[in-house]
C-alpha cells in the first residue's frame, strides 16, 4: 500500500489536528506560541498558534478562539476529544514566545512573548496536562513541526539550526 | 467605520508620498537610482499578511518601529538578505559584509539601524507634513529573522480588536537589479484600527 505523508499547515491564530503518519507544522513563530497537545498511544496531535495570552484582551464582536491561549487550548482539547482522545492522556510540548525586538517603550504589548508563555502554562496546569518539553523565550523566530509517530517536536531557527525536543 | 474606495485611495496616496521621500533619501545615501512601485493597500487576514514579502519562513532583514502621537501604528522596512547586503556593503565601504556571517559585523548592523532610522524618518515626516498630524516614531529595532516572526510583532495591537489588518505596502528597488521579489524592499505601514479615522479627518474626509 502506498501511503503519502501530508504536512498539515497551521497559520497564525489557527488550530488543527493531525493523525499519524501525517505531521503538523506552523512557521514563523515570533512572540506567538505554538502549543502541541498529543496522545502518544493513539498517535493523534493538535497544534494551536496562539497570538495573545487572554481572550479578555479581545475587543471584537466575533471571537476567533484560536487567537488566545485560554480559548485556543480549550478549543483544541475539545477538538481532540471529538476524535475520541481521552483528555487525561494528553501531553504538551510548546515553543515560541520570543521577544523579536528590544524596545524602550512602556507598552505592555512589547512583552507579549513571555506573557503568552506564562498564559499557556497556566492553562495547561488548569487542565492537568503535563508539559513534557519547551523551547521558549529568546529573540529568535521558530518554525515547528510535530510528528505524532515519534512525539518529537522539530524546531528550526535561523541562527541556532535545527533541534528536536 | 466603513472603508470606502475613496479611503483606500487616500491610504495609497499616503504610501506614495511616504515611500517616494524614503526612496529619495535612500538614493542620496547610496548614490544610486532607486525606483518604487505603485502602492498596494489591502485588507488582509493575519495569515495572508504572513505570506507577503516571500512568505513567513523567508529570512529577511527587518526594521520595526512603533508610531506614537496623533496616529498610532506599526511600521516595517523589510529587505531581502541579498539586497540588504548590497546596500550595507556600499554604505560602509566593506565588500566582505554579509548578514549571513556569524557574527554579523557590528558596524554593518549599526549602519542598518541607521538606514532604517533615516528611511522611516523620511517616510513619516512626509506623512506628517501631508496630514499635519503629529507622528513620533520610536527608535527602530532591527532583526534578521523569519518574516513571519518579525511581522507578527506589529500585529499584537491590531489583533486585540480585529482579525484583519489594513496594510499600506510600498516597494522600492534599485534600478540596476530590476524589481523582482528577491530584490524589493518593502515598507509596511500598519495603522492601529482607531487611527484610521484620525487620518481621514485630518485630510477632510469622513
Amino acid at each position: 500500500m502506498i501511503s503519502s505523508k501530508q504536512v498539515v499547515k497551521v497559520g497564525i491564530a489557527q488550530l488543527d489536528i493531525v493523525k499519524s503518519p501525517d505531521t503538523i507544522r506552523t512557521s514563523g513563530l515570533g512572540s506567538c506560541v505554538g502549543v502541541v497537545l498529543y496522545d502518544e498511544t493513539k498517535r493523534i496531535a493538535g497544534l494551536v498558534h496562539v497570538m495573545l495570552p487572554d481572550s479578555s484582551l479581545g475587543k471584537t464582536s466575533t471571537l476567533n478562539v484560536a487567537k488566545f491561549a485560554d480559548t485556543g487550548i480549550e478549543a483544541l482539547i475539545n477538538k481532540l476529544k471529538s476524535e475520541g482522545v481521552q483528555p487525561f492522556r494528553l501531553k504538551a510540548k510548546i515553543a515560541g514566545g520570543a521577544q523579536m525586538f528590544q524596545f524602550t517603550t512602556d507598552k505592555d504589548t512589547m512583552r507579549i512573548g513571555p506573557r503568552n508563555v506564562e498564559a499557556v502554562k497556566l492553562e495547561l496546569k488548569k487542565y492537568g496536562i503535563p508539559l513534557v518539553a519547551e523551547d521558549t523565550g529568546g529573540n529568535s523566530g521558530r518554525t515547528i513541526e510535530f510528528n505524532p509517530d515519534t512525539s518529537k517536536l522539530n524546531i528550526r531557527t535561523v541562527n541556532q539550526g535545527v533541534c528536536d525536543i | 467605520m466603513k472603508i470606502t474606495s475613496l479611503h483606500l485611495d487616500i491610504l495609497k496616496e499616503i504610501g506614495n508620498i511616504g515611500a517616494a521621500h524614503a526612496a529619495t533619501s535612500l538614493s542620496n545615501l547610496l548614490g544610486r537610482k532607486i525606483d518604487m512601485r505603485v502602492p498596494n493597500v489591502n485588507m488582509v487576514s493575519f495569515t495572508e499578511m504572513m505570506e507577503l514579502a516571500g512568505g513567513s519562513e523567508t529570512v529577511v532583514v527587518g526594521i520595526y518601529l512603533r508610531i506614537e502621537g496623533d496616529v498610532e501604528g506599526s511600521m516595517f522596512f523589510i529587505l531581502p538578505i541579498g539586497q540588504a547586503n548590497r546596500f550595507i556593503k556600499r554604505l560602509i565601504h566593506d565588500e566582505t559584509f554579509d548578514f549571513s556571517n556569524n557574527p554579523v559585523s557590528e558596524l554593518g548592523l549599526s549602519a542598518t539601524q541607521e538606514l532604517g532610522n533615516i528611511l522611516s524618518g523620511s517616510y513619516l515626516s512626509a506623512l506628517s507634513d501631508f496630514t499635519r498630524l503629529k507622528l513620533y516614531p520610536t527608535v527602530p529595532g532591527l532583526a534578521v529573522d523569519m518574516f513571519g516572526a518579525i511581522i507578527s510583532s506589529g500585529l499584537v495591537e491590531i489583533s486585540q480588536v480585529s482579525d484583519h489588518v489594513i496594510v499600506i505596502n510600498t516597494s522600492i528597488f534599485e534600478d540596476d537589479y530590476g524589481d523582482s521579489e528577491e530584490v524589493q524592499g518593502h515598507f509596511f505601514l500598519l495603522p492601529d484600527p482607531e487611527s484610521f479615522e484620525t487620518i481621514f479627518k485630518a485630510l477632510g474626509v469622513v
